[in-house]
């Protein structure tokens, strides 16, 4: 059977995390579309929180710590990518821009994205295309078309009646499975001193 | 095997006492303490290049001078001469000027620099640092070999008929190590010249060096400059040797806590294990020092940073005289009994010359010919 790849990023603090629900439901919808059209799944859930004194270190020394770099690793190598943060003053949260700030800017490039958020109330909801979008725009990834905004009443009664919370995790999921099909990255990791990457005319060395 | 200090040259407050050395004080400094490395049996000194605060070392040709006028054995080098800023030309005659002052104890490592404003203040565009790295080495090369050189290129002024001034030292060009710390292309340069490639290591975790200088040796080989395991490697390292593991780690943690290069990041235990970083007795130095050699292969010269973080000089020369005493004759004795057959020493002035000597015996005609021939890496590992 094909194997893709999924990780899941949450950036949700408290435990128990809406954010980390969100990030759980987009999930296993995934799953079970990917898995629907025979593909075998393998997920990698990542709770920022459980790394955040080894991203500031990251950004402080310049490398990860061996715990850092195994999760760097996950995220980079994925076929497709869930990553779901609170909105704190008008936009993702501070870990969560950080994580991201650590990771190399070229190795996130065709990578498939789901964008999620969670807050208080739905006047957040616009920084899911003002703030995440742009960022993965930034890095090159492809950024399916829907995104998931959760306030806290799409928990309970005062939820959206007309496009359900289960109803918009069920569209954005079928939007990353359908790109997670035709994604191959996690069987070519980009290898900086491999053989073509050096010596390609991009900064490789062609001495005259 | 060559072992030596490499400073970078950091004007930082002592936490201890809160006093900042003047800038005075800490060039005076440094020359003590590169005297003092020759004292205690140390083979080389390097200092590094900046053009901004907190650091001093805007002109180490001058510092390397001084130093060179009060020793008698110390290889003199930097870590790093920026070979994207500077022009070429003056590093030519500069590095020459104090091969003949130094009676040819100079070579060089050269590196793209770690501070991106200096770019735009000497006129360049950081974007281009590898391509600025490539040429201005290629043109530089050909002024130590070449009398007289006729040269266009990308990023400086054509020459026409120009000759660097003065020559090297008996027609031998300092040698040249080229310092990366992540970037493969820089690998390759050194590769492709058969020159030296001197890995930062500090700050770094082993895995990454380990990569690069496999990457180097690969390529060393591929250019036919000889057998990998033969190829000429440096590496950096830091230290502080204490009497005992404890005492080391006591005395250091103030000054690791509060360094701008390590301070408020991981905690001294974790960088000690992530990176060369080595905070301990004698043996413990030389017991991690002695790993580098499992992940780098035999390597020609080993550099430790000990003047940083705000250390006082008195500090700095008792870690000398314990370096000195206690862990230098181990690990060269070790370093010796490691050594897999054939693997060459660092060439120097003597054995680069020698080595041209011998070449020109062999066969008079083509070193006539061909005057820059005999200076390669490849004479020089029989040396």
């Amino acid at each position: 059977m094909t194997v893709r790849k999924l990780a899941v990023v949450s950036a949700g603090l408290s435990q128990p995390s809406s954010t980390r629900m969100l990030a759980d439901h987009l999930s296993a919808a995934t799953v079970s579309r990917l898995e629907e059209q025979g593909f075998e799944v393998e997920v990698t859930t990542i709770e920022l929180r459980d790394v955040a004194s080894d991203i500031m270190n990251n950004m402080l020394t310049g490398f990860p710590s061996p715990k850092l770099e195994s999760v760097l690793e996950a995220v980079t190598g994925a076929d497709g990518l869930i990553a779901v943060t609170p909105i704190f003053t008008t936009s993702y949260s501070g870990l969560f821009k950080s994580f991201f700030d650590v990771i190399d800017n070229q190795s996130l490039t065709d990578l498939p994205v789901v964008i999620g958020a969670t807050a208080g109330t739905p006047r957040h909801s616009l920084a899911l295309d003002y703030a995440l979008r742009p960022l993965f725009t930034y890095l090159h990834a492809v950024v399916a078309p829907t995104g998931v905004f959760a306030a806290t009443g799409d928990w309970g009664e005062s939820a959206d009646s007309v496009k359900t919370l289960p109803n918009r995790i069920g569209r954005a999921a079928g939007e990353l499975a359908a790109l997670m099909k035709d994604s191959d990255r996690s069987s070519q990791v980009r290898d900086p001193f491999g053989f073509d990457s050096v010596m390609s005319g991009v900064g490789g060395f062609q001495p005259s | 095997m060559q072992f030596g200090l490499f400073s970078v040259s950091d004007i930082t407050q002592d936490p201890t006492t809160g006093k900042t050395p003047s800038e005075h004080e800490r060039i005076k400094a440094v020359v003590a303490i590169a005297k003092h490395a020759e004292e205690v049996g140390l083979d080389v000194f390097a200092l590094g290049e900046h053009h901004n605060p907190p650091f001093f070392s805007s002109s180490p040709t001058t510092t390397l001078a001084s130093i060179a006028a009060q020793t008698s054995t110390l290889q003199l080098s930097t870590a790093t001469t920026l070979i994207t800023t500077n022009d070429p030309v003056k590093i030519a005659e500069d590095f020459a000027m104090l091969q003949h002052l130094a009676d040819g104890r100079v070579d060089l490592t050269l590196g793209r620099g770690n501070t991106g404003p200096v770019y735009p203040w000497f006129g360049k565009d950081i974007r281009q640092g590898i391509e600025l790295a490539l040429e201005n080495y290629a043109l530089l090369r050909r002024l130590w070999r070449e009398d007289f050189v006729d040269w266009s290129g990308q990023f400086r002024t054509p020459l026409q008929g120009f000759q660097s001034t003065p020559r090297p030292l008996d027609d031998v060009p300092p040698f040249v190590w080229h310092g990366s710390i992540r970037s493969p292309e820089i690998a390759e340069q050194a590769a492709f010249y058969g020159d030296g490639f001197f890995a930062n290591h500090i700050f770094w975790p082993a895995s990454h060096t380990q990569k690069m200088v496999a990457f180097y040796r690969q390529r060393f080989e591929h250019h036919g400059h000889g057998p990998a395991d033969q190829a000429i490697v440096g590496l950096g390292g830091q230290i502080f040797i204490g009497k005992t593991s404890q005492e080391a780690k006591a005395a250091f943690r103030p000054y690791f806590d509060n360094a701008p290069v390590y301070g408020h990041g991981p905690s001294l235990e974790e960088f000690t294990e992530q990176t060369p970083l080595t905070v301990g007795s004698p043996q413990e130095i030389i017991d991690k020092t002695l790993g580098f050699r499992d992940y780098v292969g035999d390597y020609q010269r080993q550099l430790f940073l000990i003047d940083h973080a705000g250390l006082p000089l008195k500090t700095v020369l008792e870690q000398l005289d314990l370096l000195g005493s206690e862990v230098l004759p181990v690990l060269r004795r070790e370093f010796d009994a490691r050594r897999a057959p054939g693997v060459p020493e660092a060439p120097t002035h003597a054995s680069m010359l020698a080595a041209k000597n011998a070449a020109a015996a062999a066969a008079p005609d083509a070193v006539a010919a061909a005057p820059g021939s005999a200076f390669g890496l490849r004479s020089t590992t029989g040396a």
